[in-house]
């Protein structure tokens, strides 16, 4: 479980996150709505450490972010896979070398170990053939699998997603909203999303945190965010035709 | 203003070098990206070093051997003046400054584009040091192959000028003769620590353009531009620094 407690960021003089709190459960999809430029991103990379952040607190299991050493922070990375909005996939390396980096940098698993490691993640993302190639040679969505194969080659306690899919045709998309789902339900695991794709809402939203402006303008479930009446939720939820006639019908 | 951006700059810069000399997470990773980054940026510039030096040393030749033209200066001046220039000057200083050209940008652009990708940040999540992994291996390699390339370039550019005397500037034996004459081997010594010098700021300034670039691709170009203006200023603030220290 994930805590955070009035969390604020600005850069400069302009506040991006003005005193956010909230809770992401274990085995979980917890799920990060907003519109774009509403501090999302901001959120999510201060949840992981790659913003320090200004006020508030950030904690990991009863460990406070803000408290822990160099080392401990870094056993702490160990426990998180992140699936950036763009990859992140390491250019040079081939796909069975991104999938077991961080496996080499930190576990003392011999190579065949590795590779099996490697089978196992690319396996369980629908990719059994990649192994040898490079990411450009991947399309999108594969390199997005490619992207959770690593994430969760550490066997991750905390899997962070910015936008996992961005970008990608809506078939596409919806098979790596429910690969996320199933993964976090298989492998127990606090699973925070960044979006603001309503299928994804829809489809794996488990808890729903929706940020404006960068304060938290609501929570909850994902059948309570198409039963709710706030404006300002009904105005995001509904702001496509296809949504504003499935409301009409609810 | 300038000013304090450029000390705020130079603070980064050490801050950066501070997180890139740390112990390293996995020794063969490390070892594996120093392999890499020895083909990258020292071998890759194998053959650039060579065609440069032949020819500046050919023709550094001909021109002091033009400027010499006095019945009263003997031919062998020319070769003295020739290894001179190349021993003290050209392969040390000039080299570096045409490496870090070429290998300040591809680094800059590297590690840039490894920032706009998130690349970087996704080093971090994991737990890995990014700036351990990208840059200390890339000073490793460049410090221990400039020196090499440096006295490959002395030998080539040396060679240059033999090549040209064959041509008729002035005898071989004067040319093989004056290489001998007055030979400081304190001088080479001089250069190779000029060329440990000259690869650290090579590769430390370059990663740092490339380290802290924000934006996308076009300020990627900016930054490897900025990194080699700002390596060449460097080469050339600190070989005036070192001759004044080592020479005088």
């Amino acid at each position: 479980m994930i805590e955070v407690n009035f969390i604020h960021k600005a850069f400069g003089d302009q506040e991006v996150l003005k005193g956010i709190d909230a809770t992401f459960y274990q085995g979980k999809t917890n799920l990060i709505i907003g519109k774009s430029g509403s501090g999302k991103t901001v959120f999510l990379k201060s949840l992981v450490g790659l913003h320090e952040i200004d006020q508030g607190e950030i904690i990991y299991d009863d460990r406070a972010l803000g408290t822990l050493n160099n080392k401990e922070r870094k056993a702490l990375r160990t426990e998180m896979g992140m699936v950036f909005q763009g990859n992140a996939l390491f250019d040079s390396l081939t796909i069975e070398d991104n999938v077991t980096f961080a496996l080499s940098m930190f576990s003392d698993m011999s190579l065949s170990e590795r590779r099996d490691r490697a089978d196992f993640c690319l396996q369980r993302v629908n990719l059994p053939n990649v192994h040898k190639q490079f990411p450009s040679e991947l399309s999108g969505g594969m390199q997005k699998r490619v992207a959770i194969a690593r994430a969760i080659s550490m066997n991750p306690k905390y899997l962070f997603c910015d936008e996992p899919n961005s970008g990608l045709d809506p078939k596409t998309a919806i098979v790596i909203d429910r690969l996320l789902q199933e993964i976090t339900q298989e492998f127990d695991i606090t699973t925070v999303i960044n979006t603001h794709d309503m299928n994804s809402v829809i489809e794996i939203g488990d808890h729903i945190m929706f940020i404006k402006d960068g304060t938290k303008a609501w929570q909850g479930t994902g059948e309570e965010i198409l039963n709710t009446d706030n404006p300002e939720i009904v105005d995001f939820v509904y702001s496509s035709r296809l949504f504003q006639k499935i409301r009409e019908k609810l | 203003m300038y000013l304090l951006k450029w000390l705020n700059d130079l603070g980064r810069y050490f801050l950066l070098l501070g997180r890139t000399f740390r112990k390293p997470e996995s020794r063969s990773m490390y070892y594996k990206a120093l392999i890499s980054d020895l083909d990258l940026l020292g071998l890759n510039s194998l053959a650039l070093v060579t065609v440069i030096s032949v020819f500046v040393g050919a023709v550094v030749t001909i021109q002091t051997a033009f400027n010499l033209d006095d019945p009263l200066v003997p031919d062998y001046y020319v070769a003295i003046a020739t290894r001179e220039s190349i021993i003290l000057e050209f392969s040390p200083t000039i080299v570096s400054l045409i490496l870090a050209g070429k290998v300040g940008s591809n680094i800059a652009s590297t590690i840039g584009s490894m920032r706009v990708s998130e690349q970087i940040d996704a080093l971090e999540v994991m737990g890995v040091n990014p700036a351990a992994y990208l840059i200390a291996p890339k000073v490793f390699a460049l410090v221990f192959f400039n020196p090499i390339l440096i006295v490959i370039s002395m030998f080539l550019g040396v060679l240059g000028g033999y090549l040209a005397s064959m041509g008729g500037v002035m005898t071989v034996s004067d040319y093989v003769y004056g290489l001998t004459v007055d030979f400081v081997p304190y001088h080479v010594t001089y250069a190779l620590i000029k060329s440990f010098v000259f690869a650290f700021l090579i590769v430390t300034i370059s990663a740092y353009y490339g380290f802290f670039v924000k934006g996308g691709a076009i300020e990627v170009g900016i930054n490897s531009t900025k990194a080699v203006v700002s390596s060449s200023v460097a080469i050339i603030v600190s070989n005036y620094m070192l001759t004044n220290l080592l020479l005088v």
